[in-house]
């Protein structure tokens, strides 16, 4: 409850500052938070979240979870290898400088404007960097001793990679699924903002379009509410997987 | 008595950055099974290179290294290593039981046995109460501990130990250094103990051998005749201690001054 409290206060003080301030407003594009508040229930009845909410949550998952595999597997081979690492290091950082969206209309190209795949793509292609990054340094800065010991008792292959090199990188491996996450987010919108017929993100923009500010205004407030529970979770599962780490961080602080 | 670890002519050279460095030169000795031998040298003479060679985990550039009768290229599978860094060589995200388990399980043994001995070990090594915290939450020589209980309940042919306690306080080193005499004593483990502390390698070993300063040749193997039931008091003010404690520690001081013997000694 104690930690809960401080958590909320500044959301509920925020809200309240916008409600007093927006409570006589006249403006067509800022309508009173009372307007969109009750509109939101008129908004999101259950076809749109089927049709829309549904779908782009349903692309974000797969696009996300593809990078987050891809990244990890493809990290782990460029980490655990120098010459790879050498190789690679200017593409992946060339790659890594071009912003997603803009490869929106390319992907657009071979894979349609309209399905799901094109969408998946841009997503899992902006999410997919963060973790491989992330990964390659963890797998890179693995401690020697540790790899030694694992060398000198003789672990095979898939011990050596699943409890030591993946479990050591995991802070860092987590450290990129949580950047991915929120670039994931923001992909799953942009998306589909370019000719996608159905969406969270194409029926803000159809809001947008067609004059229905309140509307338009619980969709973003529903794209928030969604971002606050992706992060919760993500919490979630992180407190799981790295109770070990941060009980190693206190411990060393302590020391 | 046979002889389980054979290091003969054992050379190791460094190369890199286009300089060379030859760390070991001609580097020959044995130890027999259930011998406890310590290793000690000068700083920089080469320890550490020496018994990474030993445990396969660096190449040699020449001489041979058998351990019950096959040569070692790889971590063979009778070899066991303490580290001197216990705090990185556990397995953070492992429990105390689990990190001794892990090696048995990748030794293929069932799950019964594997739970007799990391029992077994844990309780050798006094731990029995810790098994199920984290490394980090024990003191540095409780977690050397774990890092021997692991070792031991690998059932080894050779327990190698590298400086193991080179980073612990002076009144836990002395408790580890009476469990190794224990264990030793009581399972008949093979120890192969390398340190830079002249007093612990006389208190600890029935052999030391003394290195020379870089390239590393063996100065001298010393008989350390003193009896096996050895205590910190007792021993360490016997007249026999302190005579070989001045032997070695002259041999130390030569070997600093870039003394070598006049051929290879033979070891034995």
């Amino acid at each position: 409850m104690r930690r809960v409290l401080p958590a909320l206060a500044l959301p509920v003080v925020l809200i309240a500052a916008w409600w007093v301030a927006s409570a006589g407003s006249t403006s067509f594009f800022w309508p009173p938070l009372r307007t969109i508040v009750e509109a939101f229930p008129r908004t999101w009845t259950a076809d749109p979240l089927v049709n829309d909410v549904l779908p782009s949550l349903a692309r974000l998952a797969i696009g996300y979870l593809a990078a987050v595999v891809a990244g990890v597997a493809l990290g782990v081979a460029i980490g655990s290898s120098r010459t790879l690492r050498e190789l690679s290091e200017p593409l992946l950082e060339f790659l890594r400088a071009v912003p997603p969206p803009v490869l929106v209309p390319v992907i657009a190209l071979f894979a349609g404007y309209t399905g799901w795949t094109s969408k998946i793509i841009t997503i899992a292609l902006g999410c997919v960097w963060p973790v491989l990054l992330n990964t390659i340094e963890g797998v890179r800065s693995l401690d020697e001793v540790l790899r030694d010991t694992a060398r000198s008792y003789r672990f095979g292959r898939v011990a050596t990679l699943w409890h030591v090199v993946l479990r050591g990188a995991s802070p860092r491996i987590v450290t990129g699924a949580r950047q991915a996450l929120s670039i994931g987010v923001i992909l799953m919108v942009i998306s589909e903002l370019f000719g996608a017929d159905r969406g969270l993100g194409a029926a803000i923009v159809q809001f947008q379009r067609g004059f229905a500010i309140p509307q338009m205004w619980t969709g973003i407030i529903l794209l928030g509410l969604i971002g606050v529970a992706l992060s919760g979770l993500f919490r979630l599962v992180e407190h799981r997987t790295l109770a070990w780490y941060r009980g190693l961080r206190q411990a060393e602080r302590g020391a | 008595m046979t002889v389980i670890l054979n290091v003969d002519g054992l050379a190791k050279t460094y190369t890199g950055h286009g300089r060379e460095v030859e760390a070991i030169r001609d580097l020959t000795f044995q130890i027999h099974k259930g011998e406890l031998v310590c290793i000690v040298g000068p700083s920089g003479a080469g320890k550490t290179t020496l018994l990474r060679c030993v445990a396969g985990l660096l190449d040699s550039s020449g001489g041979e290294i058998e351990l019950d009768g096959a040569s070692v290229k790889e971590p063979p599978p009778g070899m066991a290593v303490v580290f001197q860094e216990y705090g990185r060589s556990l397995f953070p995200w492992l429990t105390v039981r689990k990190n001794v388990e892990l090696p048995l399980r990748e030794k293929g043994l069932g799950k019964a046995d594997r739970r007799a001995k990391v029992e077994a070990a844990l309780d050798a090594v006094g731990l029995r109460d810790s098994a199920d915290a984290h490394p980090w939450q024990l003191s540095g020589g409780m977690q050397q501990r774990v890092a021997i209980a692991r070792a031991v309940a690998y059932e080894p042919s050779v327990l190698l130990m590298d400086e193991p306690f080179a980073a612990v306080d002076a009144q836990t080193r002395a408790d580890l250094e009476d469990l190794v005499r224990r264990l030793w004593l009581q399972l008949g483990v093979t120890v192969l103990f390398v340190t830079h502390d002249i007093d612990e390698s006389v208190y600890l070993g029935q052999r030391v051998l003394v290195l020379s300063n870089r390239p590393t040749v063996v100065l001298e193997d010393v008989r350390i005749d003193l009896p096996d039931e050895r205590d910190q008091l007792g021993t360490r003010s016997s007249a026999r201690f302190s005579e070989l404690r001045g032997h070695v520690y002259e041999l130390i001081q030569l070997a600093k001054k870039g003394h070598r013997p006049a051929s290879p000694p033979s070891a034995g």
